[in-house]
Formats: structure tokens, sequence, C-alpha cells
């Protein structure tokens, strides 16, 4: 049997959601090392851009920043800021990747502060940078994060970035563009999707050996939960030699355990 | 209703009058990193800083801001990531317009910075990184602002000094995203003529924006190169000289940042700078060892290894070695 750690399945699932000729806005980290191990197998053609600039590179090793020269190492712009943002804004962008301190049950995401919002932060983080942007503007956005209480919570200590902010319609009465929003967010626990009536966060699959019970002690907010509740696919051995070999060989993001 | 703070007030016609006034001739503008600082960059000013956080950033003249003493900037915080931690450790910034600061990405929180935001001392308007990056391109447009699609309906919006206006053709509802004129626009270039003509390689980030969007510009740029140069590939140019207002030549003058093409970033450095922002004292240990205590960004990079080190990393950024090897002192 193949052995295998939570970040190493995350990535594999979050790979598998990439098709081929798509195009995604990434970060650096879990989301880059997906949009590596998807274009080294079914997808040659996903286009991985970064919001500095960078433009479908052949990413020759994991970047340290998303401004940093492995992310347009033999791309095919080395651009800017708005010409990046500006694709997203006018529709040319499939997903992105975001991460935070907190999500909530519409997918929204802080990663902004912790602690009342109209006084000095009690930890204050880096802020939008432009997962806002992005959040706003891709056709999907993804998560890869850890799953706990205190990550998944009822309220927001800060809005930072867009979900479906507090139900259906509501991204659109915002006016940001219409046909957009969360799609999937990937945790150590299970695939979560959203409901298409009340675009409440649902879990969608288990991964192996995780029950249902687990998934819901660990969000503070009662999940939907799909008819259907399939098995997490485990990575295949193909996919975790590339992950290994070729995406991550350091194993800066996938770890050493 | 967006209750954040306004810190640059977009003034088109201001600005017309400005850019009229600014020499169009053909005049040399090189000078020292001090005297540039000293010469451009006034306390209470507004900054913005070119390149991205750790990538391609002025890291000798934020080095000398420092190193004056400059008080009560305010800052564009536009990916700030060890640009802002050097301006923070003076502290030189008591306001701040933030998409992302106080983060080195991966590398983990500045401390040092953390405290001046936590401890309430510094004025936050928050923004995103596209807002910003739109906000100097009105600026550049000579518009007083721009519509986008970003920031509606959360909080970062209501902390935002954005206003909802509706599309008078379409009835859409859209961000208003202010112009943003900085005083001074701190850029760091591959290459420039003595008159500022700017050569930048690989991402241009925000820069080309920002350089015609800012009052003043002050450029470091890794080499100089003759003005036939330019003449040869105008294609090349990014910044054209008459934005620019003092040119500086500094070579290495973005490490520990990664230099596109030159070198990559400094990991080790970068992570002992963290380490030495764990308490006030041990980052004014720190300070003095590495800002107050040489007598310019050559002594610095002397402290830090020198050219040896820098080639180092240029061999890591070329890929000539593996990076796990190249990154080893």
């Amino acid at each position: 049997m193949t052995t295998y750690n939570s970040m190493e399945l995350m990535i594999c699932l979050a790979a598998r959601y990439l098709e081929d000729g798509a195009t995604v806005v990434v970060g650096t980290g879990a989301p880059c090392a997906a949009a590596m191990l998807a274009q080294k197998l079914h997808a040659p053609g996903l286009v991985v851009m970064f919001e500095a600039g960078g433009m479908g590179p052949l990413l020759p090793t994991m970047p340290i920043s998303v401004g940093d020269s492995r992310t347009f190492w033999r791309g095919i712009s080395a651009s800017s800021m708005t010409e990046i943002m500006e694709l997203c804004q006018r529709g040319m962008v499939d997903y992105t990747f975001l991460g935070g301190a907190q999500i909530d049950q519409y997918g929204n995401i802080n990663s902004t502060q912790i602690g009342p919002r109209d006084l000095p932060p009690r930890v204050r983080f880096p802020g939008s940078g432009g997962a806002n942007d992005l959040a706003s503007l891709c056709w999907r956005t993804m998560m890869i994060t850890p799953q706990d209480q205190r990550r998944f919570v009822p309220r927001l200590d800060f809005m930072t970035s867009p979900g479906y902010l507090h139900g259906p319609g509501a991204r659109e009465a915002a006016g940001l563009p219409p046909g957009t929003g969360p799609y999937k967010v990937i945790t150590q626990l299970a695939v979560f999707g959203f409901d298409e009536a009340t675009k409440r966060m649902r879990v969608e699959s288990l991964h192996p050996g995780v029950d249902l019970a687990q998934v819901q002690d660990n969000a503070g907010f009662t999940l939907l939960v799909a008819p259907q509740l399939p098995v997490s696919m485990p990575p295949s051995a193909e996919e975790l030699a590339l992950l290994r070999r070729e995406v991550d060989p350091y194993r800066y993001v996938i770890g050493r355990n | 209703m967006p209750r954040g703070e306004l810190l640059v007030t977009p003034e088109p016609d201001a600005m017309r009058e400005w850019f009229r006034q600014k020499p169009k001739q053909l005049v040399p503008k090189v000078t020292t990193v001090k005297t540039a600082v000293a010469s451009w960059v006034h306390d209470g000013e507004y900054l913005a800083v070119g390149g991205f956080g750790t990538n391609r950033i002025p890291t000798a003249l934020l080095h000398e801001i420092v190193r004056q003493g400059r008080r009560g900037l305010g800052l564009s915080g536009h990916t700030a990531t060890h640009d802002f931690q050097i301006l923070a450790a003076g502290p030189c910034i008591d306001r701040v317009d933030v998409a992302y600061v106080l983060g080195l990405e991966a590398r983990g929180l500045s401390p040092s910075a953390r405290r001046l935001c936590e401890g309430g001392l510094l004025r936050l308007t928050e923004w995103t990184n596209a807002a910003l990056a739109w906000r100097y391109r009105a600026a550049a447009m000579g518009v007083p602002f721009l519509p986008a699609r970003v920031m509606l309906g959360t909080d970062t919006w209501e902390h935002s000094a954005a206003k909802e206006i509706q599309c008078p053709f379409t009835g859409m509802r859209l961000a208003a995203l202010p112009a943003l004129s900085p005083d001074v626009g701190l850029i760091h270039v591959h290459e420039a003529d003595v008159y500022g003509n700017c050569r930048i390689e690989g991402i241009s980030v925000a820069d080309a924006d920002l350089a015609r969007a800012a009052r003043r510009v002050i450029i470091s740029a890794e080499r100089l190169i003759p003005h036939e140069e330019i003449r040869r590939e105008p294609t090349r140019t990014i910044i054209p000289y008459f934005c620019v207002d003092a040119v500086v030549e500094v070579p290495g003058g973005c490490y520990p940042g990664n230099m596109p093409y030159e070198y990559f970033s400094d990991e080790e450095h970068l992570q002992e700078w963290l380490e030495a922002e764990r308490t006030p004292e041990t980052l004014r240990a720190f300070l003095e060892k590495y800002i107050f205590g040489v007598e310019d960004f050559a002594g610095y990079l002397d402290r830090c290894g020198g050219r040896s080190r820098l080639q180092q990393l240029r061999r890591v950024e070329l890929m000539l070695v593996q990076e796990s090897e190249g990154m080893r002192r």
C-alpha cells in the first residue's frame, strides 16, 4: 500500500481539478505544487500565472515569492501586476487558490486581522495582497487549508476576500462579476463544495479513514452534506512519484514525514 | 460605506501643473544615495516603493532613509514585505495604505512590523494589490479615479477609502479607486543612463505606472549604461528620463532581495532579520551593525559577505548550482 501524508493528499486532490488548457493564478506553496503536478500529469497546457506578472513559466523549482524570477522562468511573458489582474477582470482566468486565517460557511476569507475590527488588531496579518482581487474576479476560487474550529468559524473577525458574502445573490448585488465564487475547499479531512441553492459549504468527499462526525467536529458552523459521500481518491503511485521527485524534491511544501 | 482614511487626495489639475514644470531637458541626474535621499525625501512625505516585496526593491535607498532618520512618512503598502520591514524598523512610517504588509510571504511575519501595527502606532487604510496598482495607473493617466470590480461587499471595502459609483452606460455597481500620486517613487532597475532612462528585466510589477504617477522618482540601478545604448534599443525603455529626478548606481542594490537574472534572494540573511526583530533591543543591535554602523550600502554588503556572497547568489539565480547548495555560505 502506498503511504502519503495529508499535504500530499491535498495537493494531489487539488491538481485533479485543474484541467488541460485552463488558466490559474497561484501563490507559492501547496497551490503552486498542485499546478505543477497537474502540468506533469493530465494538464500540460495548464497556464500558470502569478499576480506580480509571471505568466506561463516552465517552473524549474518551487518559487519562494510570487514575484521571484522563477515565476517567469522560460515563461510566455514577464508582465505586470495590472496585466494579470486585468486578465482576471475581463474573465480570462478560470481558477485561483487562496489561503487565510479564517474561513466561514460561505467561503469568505480573513487574512487581515484577529480581534475587534475598529481597534488596533490583536493579531495583524498581512492583509489582502492580491487575494481579494483574485476572489472577486477569477471564475472559481479554491482553498487548500488545514481545518479546525479556530479556522472554520461561524463569523469572521474581518472579511478580507469575498466568498458568497451572506448567501445567494449577494456577490452580484455587491457588484462582483456574476458566475464567480468559491468552488472547492480541500482540507486534511475532506473536500468541500458549495450548495447551489444556499451557497453554503457542503462536504463532498471524506478522506480515507475519516468519518463525517470528525469533519463536523472540526468546523465551527453546521456543514451541509452531499447526497452521495464518496471516499476521496488517494494519491496514485504516479502522482506521488512526480510530486516527490519533480515538483518538490526538497520537500519545502510536502514536509519530511 | 467605506470609512477608511484617504491618505493621498487625487488632484489631477495640480499634478498637471507639477508635471508641466518638471524639467524635460536631457540633464545628467547621477548622484549618490546619500544626496538623493537628503534632497528628495523629506519628513512627512508619502512614499511608494517599486518591485515586489523582496524582488527588485531599492534596498540601498531604503537603508539610507533609515540611516538619515526620516520620520512621519506615509507608505503605499503594495506587497511591501522586506521594504516595509526596513521602514518599520526605523520606524520611519506612521501611515500606510495596506494591500500586503508586515509578512514576508512564506518566510513568516515581521515581529517589529507587528509591534507597530498591533500597538496602534500606524494609521492603516485597507486596499488590495490590484487596487493600489490601478490607483497608480489612474494617476499615470491623469484622471481622478478608475472604476474596478474588486473589494466590493467585504470588510476590505469598508476599511478602504474607495467610493461606490454606478456605471453611466451599464448601470453596474463599481468601485471608484482614487488616483494615487506619491510624493516620491523609489525604484530599482537593471540599467539606466545618466538622464534616467531605465530598463527593467523580467516582471515590471506596477513600476511603469508608479514612475508616471509619482511627483518625484529616484532610480537606483545595478549599472549605468551609455545613453547611446538607450537610443540603439528604444523598445526596452520602460521609464523615460523626464519622469526621473535622481539616478544612483548601486550594484547589488536590491540585496538581500532577488534581482532577476542577476542574483537570487539571500534567504539566510532574511531569516537573520526576522530573528533579530524578536525584541526591540535585538533589533536595535542588528540595525546598529548593518545600517547605522556602516557608512553606506557597500559597507552593508561587505558585512553580509560582499562580492563573493553576491557571486554565490548569482549562481543560484542562474541555476548554475542547485538551490540547496548555492544558498549555503
